[in-house]
C-alpha cells in the first residue's frame, strides 16, 4: 500500500522500468535539472574558459555546499507536504552560536562544536515539528512564526555584535577551504549527507512513509503510519541539517551576526522545487533537490563570470521555478491518465 | 493551496483538539506580537522627554546591527549624553532605499527635535524629511548625504575627494602603479560610494601618474557579506589580469578579504578600500591586505549630534561660514552647501592596526 501511494506519482516509469531502462532513466525528474546544469557549465565555460580553472571549480563547489545541505533538509519536510521557512533564522542562530562557543572556549574540539551545532539545530527543528504535529497548525504559518521568533531571539542575543573569522581557531576556518584529492572537505561532507538521506528515504520504511504522508495524509493515517512521529522526525532532521549548514556558514564567511542567513529560506525552497520535489509533497528526491541547489548557486557564479547583468539573475531563477512546476504538472497529469487506462485494462 | 490544509485534517476532530489548535495559533501570534512590541518600546520611551531636556534626537542609520553603524552611533550617544538630548535610534534591518521612510515618519510623529540620517538613497527619503521639517525638526545628514534640499547640514567624515583619492593612492602603491583594477562597491544607489568612485574615475582620467592603471569594472555587493563574497569571486574569474580591488565599503572589503585569504589569489591581487580595523586585522596580519583606510566613525556621530544641537539653539543655520563647538573635538565650520567636515582619513596597516579597537 505504501509503495502504491508513492508510485501514484510516477507509475509510468515504474511500469516501464523493466522493459526499457534507458527510457526510464530519461524520465527521472532529476534528469532535466542535471542536463540544465551541465549545459549551463558548458556554455559558461565556452564564453569564459576561466570558469573551470581549479580555483573556480573549488569556489563553485564551496558555494553550493551549504545550499546542498539546506536543500536536503528542506526536501525532507516538503516531501511530507509541509514546509520549513525558519531555516534562515536557524542558520543564523547556529552560526552565531558557533562564534560564541569559540569565543567562550577557544580550545574547544571542532567535532564537539559540530555536535553542539547539529543538536541545537535539531532542537529548533523539533519546536517546529511539535507545533506542527501536536497543535495541527499548518507548517506554513507555524514556521513563518518561528522564523520571526528565532530571528528575534538572535537579534536580541547578538545585537550589533559580530564574530569575525579571525576570532575562530585557524583550523575551523581552514575546514571550508581544505581539499581532499582536489575536492573541498565540506563538499564531500555534503555529498555523504545526500547519499545517506537518499538511502534512508528511498529504501527504508520510515523514509517511504514520508512519501505516503505527503501523497495523502489521511490515507497514510488510515493505513496505520505514525504520521505525527514521521513528520516530527522530518522536521528534526531538517533542523539538524540546517544546524550543520550554520556551522559551515560560520567557517566559510568572514562574519556572523544578527542578520546571518536571513532570506536563505526562499532560495532553498526554490532550489528544492527546481530540483523536482513537488511543493505539494509526495514526490521528488533529495538527489534532485541537491542538484537544484547546485544549479541555482552555479547560475549566480556563471552570470558573474560571463559578466551578465546581475539583475537578470533573479528573473532567471523565477523562470526556472515556473518551468519546474509546469513540468511537474504535465508529468503528473500524464501519469494519472496512464494509471486510469491501465487500471481499466486490469479490470 | 494544500499547504494551508491542516496536516492530517480529517474533518472529524474533537472540540478539545480544535481548542488546542486555536490556542497554539494564539500563542504563536502572541509570541510574534510581543516580539514586535518589545522592539517598539525602546523607541517609544523617548516620548517622555523631561522638561529640562534640550530636546530629543533621533539617529536613523542606513541599517541597524551593522558594526560600522554601531561605532558611529556610539559617538552620537556620547555627544547626546553630554548635551543632554533624549537620544534614540530607529532604522531598518536592511539597507534599502524605501525602508527608511516609515522610520522618518515615526520620528516625526514622536516629535523629534533633531533627526540625524544616513540616507540609503538621496531622494527617496526627501518627501518624508520635508514633512519632518514642516513639523519643526532639524535635519542633520551624516555618513551619506540626502539631496541638499531636504536637510539643514551634512556632516561628512572627510572631504569626499580625499576619500576617493586616498584609496586610489593606496591601490596604485600596492600594484606598482600599473595594471587593471576593479571596484567592489555597496549598493548601486549608495550616495557616498558613488561620489568616491566618481572622484577615482576622474583622477584616473586626468592624472598622468595613473595613466597605466585601468579601472575595468565596478560591481555591487549590496553590503551583503554573501553577495560581496561572490562578486569578489566573479571579478577574479572574469578579469584574469586583475591586479587590485578597491572596496569602498566595510562589508565589501571584509568579504573580499576573506575570499582572497582563502584562495590562490592571496598576495597576488591587492585589496584596499575602507574597512574596520577589527574586521580587517586578520587579513592584514596574514598578508592579504597591506593597507586600507577609514576615519574614526565615532567622531562622525559625535559631530552630527553637536551639529543638531547648534541648529536647534540657533548657533548655526547651515549657511556657509557658520561655526559651532563640537564638544571635545573643538570648533567646526560649515562649508559650502552646508557640509561639515570631521577630519582626514586614517590609514591602517600592520604597524598601527593594533592601536585601534572599532
Amino acid at each position: 500500500m505504501t509503495t502504491t501511494t508513492v508510485q501514484s506519482e510516477k507509475p509510468g516509469p515504474a511500469a516501464h522500468d523493466k522493459r526499457n531502462p534507458v527510457a526510464a532513466f530519461f524520465r527521472q525528474r532529476e534528469i532535466p535539472v542535471a542536463a540544465a546544469l551541465v549545459a549551463l557549465v558548458l556554455i559558461t565555460f565556452a564564453i569564459n574558459p576561466l570558469f573551470l580553472s581549479p580555483q573556480s571549480v573549488k569556489d563553485l563547489l564551496l558555494n553550493a555546499t551549504i545550499m546542498i545541505i539546506l536543500a536536503v533538509g528542506q526536501a525532507l519536510v516538503i516531501i511530507t507536504r509541509n514546509v520549513d521557512l525558519s531555516i534562515g533564522s536557524i542558520v543564523g542562530l547556529v552560526a552565531f552560536g558557533t562564534g560564541s562557543l569559540f569565543n567562550i572556549a577557544p580550545g574547544m574540539p571542532i567535532p564537539l562544536v559540530f555536535l553542539i551545532g547539529i543538536v541545537f539545530g535539531g532542537l529548533l527543528g523539533a519546536v517546529n515539528g511539535l507545533l506542527v504535529t501536536l497543535a495541527k497548525v499548518p507548517a506554513l504559518v507555524i514556521t513563518l512564526g518561528t522564523m520571526y521568533i528565532y530571528r528575534g531571539i538572535l537579534s536580541t542575543w547578538a545585537g550589533s555584535k559580530q564574530y569575525f573569522s579571525g576570532d575562530n581557531p585557524k583550523e575551523f576556518g581552514n575546514l571550508s577551504v581544505d581539499t581532499f584529492f582536489g575536492f573541498p572537505i565540506i563538499t564531500i561532507m555534503a555529498v555523504v549527507v545526500v547519499v545517506i538521506v537518499a538511502i534512508v528515504l528511498g529504501l527504508r520504511r520510515g523514509g517511504r512513509d514520508l512519501y505516503a504522508i505527503g501523497s495523502d495524509p489521511d490515507a497514510a493515517k488510515l493505513f496505520g503510519i505514525p504520521t505525527g512521529r514521521r513528520v516530527m522526525a522530518a522536521f528534526i532532521a531538517c533542523g539538524a541539517l540546517t544546524g550543520l549548514a550554520g556551522i559551515l556558514y560560520a567557517s566559510r564567511y568572514n562574519s556572523v551576526g544578527a542578520l546571518t542567513g536571513s532570506g536563505l529560506e526562499l532560495d532553498v525552497v526554490a532550489a528544492v522545487v527546481v530540483g523536482g520535489v513537488a511543493i505539494f509533497g509526495g514526490s521528488g528526491t533529495v538527489v534532485g533537490a541537491a542538484i537544484g541547489a547546485v544549479l541555482l548557486s552555479t547560475i549566480t557564479s556563471s552570470l558573474t563570470a560571463t559578466r551578465v547583468d546581475k539583475f537578470w539573475q533573479q528573473a532567471i531563477v523565477g523562470v526556472l521555478i515556473l518551468a519546474a512546476i509546469v513540468i511537474d504538472r504535465v508529468v503528473s497529469i500524464r501519469n494519472t491518465r496512464k494509471l486510469r487506462v491501465s487500471e481499466a485494462r486490469d479490470v | 493551496m494544500e499547504l494551508f490544509q491542516k496536516f492530517g485534517g480529517s474533518g472529524r476532530r474533537s472540540n478539545a483538539r480544535r481548542i488546542a489548535s486555536v490556542a497554539a495559533i494564539a500563542a504563536t501570534v502572541a509570541l510574534v506580537a510581543t516580539g514586535c512590541a518589545s522592539g517598539g518600546s525602546d523607541t517609544a520611551s523617548t516620548d517622555s522627554a523631561g522638561g529640562d531636556s534640550p530636546g530629543s534626537i533621533v539617529f536613523l542609520p542606513k541599517q541597524l546591527n551593522n558594526p560600522y553603524t554601531d561605532v558611529v552611533l556610539g559617538g552620537g550617544d556620547t555627544a547626546a549624553g553630554e548635551i543632554g538630548f533624549e537620544a534614540s535610534t530607529l532604522g531598518p534591518l536592511e539597507a534599502s532605499a524605501s525602508a527608511q521612510v516609515p522610520f522618518i515618519e515615526q520620528a516625526t510623529q514622536e516629535g523629534a527635535n533633531v533627526i540625524v540620517i544616513a540616507a540609503n538613497d538621496p531622494d527617496a527619503v526627501g518627501p518624508s524629511l520635508q514633512q519632518a521639517r514642516d513639523a519643526g525638526a532639524k535635519i542633520v545628514a551624516f555618513d551619506s548625504d540626502t539631496n541638499p534640499d531636504y536637510r539643514d547640514v551634512f556632516v561628512s567624515q572627510v572631504v569626499a575627494k580625499d576619500v576617493g583619492l586616498v584609496q586610489l593612492e593606496m591601490i596604485a602603491d600596492q600594484i606598482g602603479g600599473a595594471g587593471d583594477i576593479a571596484i567592489l562597491s555597496a549598493t548601486a544607489t549608495a550616495t557616498n560610494q558613488n561620489e568616491w568612485i566618481k572622484y577615482i574615475e576622474d583622477e584616473l582620467a586626468s592624472n598622468p601618474k595613473y595613466k597605466d592603471i585601468k579601472l575595468v569594472t565596478t560591481v555591487y555587493g549590496d553590503d551583503d557579506a554573501d553577495k560581496s563574497f561572490k562578486e569578489a569571486q566573479g571579478l577574479l574569474q572574469s578579469y584574469p589580469d586583475l591586479k587590485g580591488i578597491i572596496s569602498p565599503t566595510t562589508v565589501g572589503i571584509a568579504a573580499a578579504g576573506k575570499y582572497l585569504s582563502t584562495s590562490d589569489y592571496k598576495g597576488k591581487v591587492a585589496l584596499t578600500g575602507l574597512g574596520l580595523p577589527n574586521e580587517m586585522r586578520e587579513f592584514v596580519k596574514d598578508g592579504t591586505v597591506t593597507e586600507f583606510a577609514l576615519w574614526d566613525p565615532a567622531q562622525l556621530g559625535y559631530v552630527a549630534a553637536y551639529a543638531g544641537q547648534a541648529l536647534l539653539d540657533g548657533t548655526i543655520t547651515g549657511a556657509e561660514g557658520d561655526t559651532f563647538t563640537a564638544g571635545d573635538l573643538g570648533e567646526k565650520e560649515v562649508g559650502a552647501d552646508g557640509i561639515i567636515i570631521v577630519g582626514p582619513p586614517t590609514k591602517f596597516n600592520a604597524e598601527n592596526i593594533d592601536d585601534y579597537d572599532f
